[in-house]
């Protein structure tokens, strides 16, 4: 990044062809509303894009203090990313916390740019800073670039008719303003939003745009920055319309399209939890299409309502995190007994416990399979990229309707908050899966099997069909309540199958890479875009090394075995102590798998999983 | 509700093929018969009726009814029921429950699904002990009783059913007694008459491990003298000769001759007068009210659900998929 100062000549426009900014400021500052305008503009600007919010749980802590920094990066690119990026080339920092926070993941050389007008004693004190690091050599070998964004703002808007506090808070789409102009961005897109976001107060659109403005000008009069840098579209992509979407959204459409498809009514009973209440947020507001949702009283009552309205012929979901999955449990085991289809969506976050609610983690994996009184299996689908999650949630709707069994969607608090480029898909593409329910009632009973082992969907309202259906063991021949030795156990069997069924409709996993060699990578989840980077420099190096991604994580696809043979050792990467490593030494015993497991609230870097790799090529 | 196209219905139609298995003499049966004479009676298509249950004795309760039914688990009918008559309001959805599965385990959920307005008949069975488990004491039990848990006896105060319902802003509440058919089936026909939750109290016997727990006032010989019944706008007269009144004084209830009874009106303003004659069964020297406590018309919730999405469809149209997958910017690679 090296760029010749040419003073009083125009600047210098360099190409590049990734970049990585990191917004960083008090939770207060809006450093998320300014990530995602950036990152709207670069996907409108036919960048590939990533982005990773980072945020406190505390939804405001004191302000000024480094608990309270909430950071945004966004990666754009002229061709296909996987990540948000392990360093920022950029660090955007509104005050010395939100300094000292980051400024150890910044890229050597990269540009530090800081709010002055921030700096005082007291915002020191409250970062806990004996030293202002602007001085003390903490930014040596950086690009320091020092603006009073407090005192710019309010010169900007000395006609606005705001509150001074209110002009302050301008300060985020100043910044904005001067990141456009760096990295070359329209404006217009964020002014449009601005307008419709702030309709009916148009004082604060408008000194909004002029912050914003007030920013991009600065970069072209004050020489800040020893030269502009543009990132060229990304001609990689294929043709197609498309949108941002973040993680949470996608699942909550692809919720209400697997509604759609199988012909149901979709109703959501859910409680709030983070990181998945955007989903009951989304699916609130999606009430044009016919979607029933349900704030219930707690987390038990949310999947019990669902499970009613399942018996009732609608198709119940629930949407919920770890501490809720385990309030959810019991009605799981009910809706597995009463083989009634639902869909629990599980957006995973750090635990055990109440642990980082806003930090990723996958470590309910165990839970998911297997956390449940008796032998109660259910489907177990994982999606690993914000816009996987739409496809993953129509198939998790598809095979509860399907396989009339509660299925667990396992989402993460990184494909949630994380976005990406989405290629939209045609509505009408979308293969339908139609329910037809149990109308006839000539030799009707309720837990009667078709050739796959499911029962008949026969819902109330439906003349000649009444019937009694609970957590009571059933007598596989009448449907009746049973407590017979032999018949719990081929229910407990017929149950078992039912579900190991699946794996006729589920396809091996494709390969990446090298088809056999030394090494097969098993990745799931939110770990795809690390792995599949990580593995793009390894197979560039040369190394014989495989990926497989899985997204059925109950039953597992076919075919793995022979996969498994074809490779030296299997590497196992997970962010928990090993629990899919686990399933699949119990699964797989011929097997030896390496795990490699990480739990600090944080995905995969590329780099730490290509140094793991070449470890074991 | 009522389909008037439909073939009338017997007690027998109602009955399941299932054998009953409450232990002989419980106060179950005669209410599953009461409830069988009053859904037959109701005019409703038997496809349309749905019982739902918790855990406990009470909850086995849907197993007997050839209706459609579903036993659920502990505590969480409410919470079903809600997500049954949302999912079909067409339903008329009964919930069975007891003082263990519907104000301990299921406590939350009731108080809920009661301030909600839940178009949904809920019958507790009180027999404050939990019978299935074979004999601790309940949250409604009395203090000192003692039970497998409680070999000293309790200490646990109880709830009143009744008030709890009250407190939590039911729409229709009720208390009857499982030893008197005939006004079991008067509070059952109200309680379906009713748009919103209905929530009764059955003082319910168990023969097994609290045999005779409200004898003092359920008792056929003493029941006429140690009851008054509430009956919608009708003076409060009780005694077996029927010379006996009840009526107001403040905060107080004035135990006095027929001529004086107040005439009882369920549908005040607020939950007072309610809260002062449920609170009577605390004090056995009193008589004890029965009948509808209280009786007022409220928005249903499942209404109110339906009502906006139907809303929503009404002013913004049917929402087209692709729209929707469509939304906010987008932009064309080519």
């Amino acid at each position: 990044m090296t760029v010749n100062s040419q003073p009083g000549a125009e600047l210098p426009l360099q190409s590049q062809e990734n970049v990585v900014i990191r917004f960083a400021g008090d939770s207060g500052d809006g450093m998320q509303i300014t990530g995602n305008q950036f990152t709207t503009t670069s996907a409108i600007a036919g960048n590939d894009l990533a982005t990773l919010p980072d945020f406190p749980a505390e939804i405001r802590a004191p302000a000024g203090t480094r608990p309270g920094v909430s950071g945004f990066q966004v990666r754009f690119s002229s061709s296909d990313i996987h990540t948000p990026g392990d360093s920022p080339d950029v660090l955007v920092a509104m005050n010395p916390a939100a300094l000292v926070v980051n400024i150890a993941d910044l890229k050597p050389g990269g540009i530090v740019l800081v709010n002055t007008g921030n700096w005082g004693e007291t915002d020191l004190k409250k970062a806990r800073l004996a030293k202002d690091p602007l001085k003390d050599g903490t930014l040596n070998g950086y690009r320091l670039i020092e603006i009073d964004i407090n005192q710019r703002v309010k010169e900007a808007l000395t006609d606005s008719p705001l509150s001074a506090r209110d002009v302050q808070r301008c300060k985020n789409f100043y910044t904005l303003g001067l990141m456009y102009w760096l990295y070359s961005r329209p404006l217009e897109p964020t002014e449009k939003w601005l307008k419709a976001k702030f309709g009916k107060k148009p004082d604060l659109a408008d000194a909004n745009i002029t912050a914003m403005r007030a920013g991009y000008n600065a970069g072209d009069i004050q020489e800040l920055f020893q030269g502009r840098y543009e990132v060229p579209p990304c001609d990689t992509l294929p043709p197609g319309t498309y949108r941002n979407v973040m993680g949470n959204e996608a699942l909550s459409m692809g919720l209400v399209a697997g509604a759609e498809l199988a012909g149901l009514e979709l109703y959501l009973g859910s409680y709030p939890i983070t990181p998945a209440s955007d989903i009951l947020h989304y699916l609130s507001g999606y009430k044009n299409h016919g979607v029933v949702t349900v704030q219930s009283e707690d987390e038990i009552a949310a999947i019990c309502s669902a499970i009613g309205a399942s018996f009732a012929g609608m198709i119940g979901m629930t949407s919920t995190s770890g501490p809720g999955v385990a309030l959810k449990t019991e009605a799981l085991g009910l809706a597995i007994s009463t083989e009634l289809p639902l869909v629990l969506v599980d957006v995973q976050r750090a635990g055990p416990s109440t642990g980082m609610p806003t930090k990723t983690e996958q470590s309910d994996l165990y839970q998911a399979v297997l956390g449940r009184n008796g032998d109660a299996p259910l489907p177990v689908v994982s999606c690993s990229t914000p816009s996987d999650a739409f496809e993953c949630a129509i198939e998790a709707v598809r095979l509860a309707v399907r396989y009339m069994t509660p299925v667990i969607l396992l989402s993460d608090g990184y494909i949630a908050n994380g976005s990406e480029p989405w290629r939209v898909p045609d509505a009408d593409s979308l293969e339908p899966f139609r329910v037809k329910f149990q109308t006839e009632t000539k030799d009707f009973h309720a837990f009667k099997r078709d050739d796959r082992l499911v029962r008949p969907w026969a819902k109330p309202g439906t003349p000649g069909l009444e019937h009694r259906i609970g957590g009571l063991e059933k007598d596989e021949h009448s449907g009746n309540i049973s407590y017979d030795p032999i018949n719990h156990e081929r229910m407990t069997h017929l149950r078992a199958n039912k579900i190991m069924g699946i794996q006729r409709e589920i396809a091996t996993p494709e390969v990446f890479g090298a088809k056999e060699g030394k090494l097969l990578v098993v990745g799931w989840g939110s770990t795809y875009g690390s792995i599949r980077s990580a593995m793009e420099i390894c197979l560039r190096d040369g190394k014989s090394i495989g990926a497989i991604h899985m997204r059925h994580m109950w039953p597992f696809a076919p075919g793995l075995a022979e996969l498994f043979a074809r490779y030296e050792r299997v590497l196992v990467p997970e962010l928990n102590l090993g629990q899919l490593a686990r399933l699949l030494r119990s699964e797989y015993p011929g097997v030896e798998f390496i795990s490699y497991p990480k739990v600090q609230g944080l995905p995969f870097s590329t780099a730490e999983l290509v140094a793991r790799f070449d470890e074991l090529v | 509700m009522s389909d008037s196209n439909v073939t009338p219905l017997t007690k027998k139609d109602l009955k399941s093929d299932q054998e009953v298995r409450w232990c002989p003499g419980c106060g179950d049966y005669s209410i599953l018969n009461s409830v069988q004479t009053v859904l037959a009676d109701l005019g409703i298509a038997r496809e349309n009726l749905a019982v739902i249950s918790g855990i406990g004795c009470s909850s086995r309760f849907p197993y007997y009814m050839n209706t459609y039914g579903f036993h659920t688990i502990h505590g969480r009918a409410p919470a079903i029921a809600t997500g049954v008559k949302i999912a079909n309001p067409e339903l008329s959805v009964w919930m069975i429950t007891g003082d263990g599965d519907g104000l301990s385990i299921g406590a939350n959920h009731t108080a809920h699904m009661l301030r909600r307005n839940v178009d949904v008949k809920v019958l507790l069975f009180n027999n404050q002990i939990y019978g299935l488990t074979k004999g601790q004491y309940s949250p409604t039990s009395p203090v000192g009783l003692r039970t497998k848990s409680t070999p000293f006896g309790s200490i646990d105060r109880p709830f009143n059913p009744v008030s709890f319902a009250l407190g939590s802003g039911a729409t229709f509440v009720a208390r009857t007694i499982d030893t008197h058919p005939k006004h079991m089936e008067k509070i059952f026909h109200a309680a379906a008459q009713h748009k919103g939750t209905a929530y009764v109290e059955i003082f319910q016997n168990c023969v097994i491990f609290n045999d005779g727990c409200f004898d003092s006032v359920a008792n056929r010989k003493v029941r006429d003298d140690r009851t008054f019944d509430l009956e919608p706008g009708q003076p409060m007269v009780y005694g077996k000769e029927g010379d006996k009144g009840v009526r107001f004084d403040g905060f107080d209830v004035e135990f006095t001759d027929a001529a004086n009874a107040e005439v009882w009106d369920p549908t005040r303003p607020t939950t007072a007068a309610a809260q002062i004659l449920a609170e009577l069964d605390a004090d056995h020297e009193k008589p004890t009210a029965i009948g509808i406590f209280r009786q007022v018309q409220a928005p249903t919730y499942d209404g109110g659900v339906r009502g906006q999405v139907n809303q929503v469809l009404a002013t913004k149209g049917r929402g087209r998929l692709e729209d929707l997958l469509k939304r906010g910017e987008t932009w064309t690679v080519s």
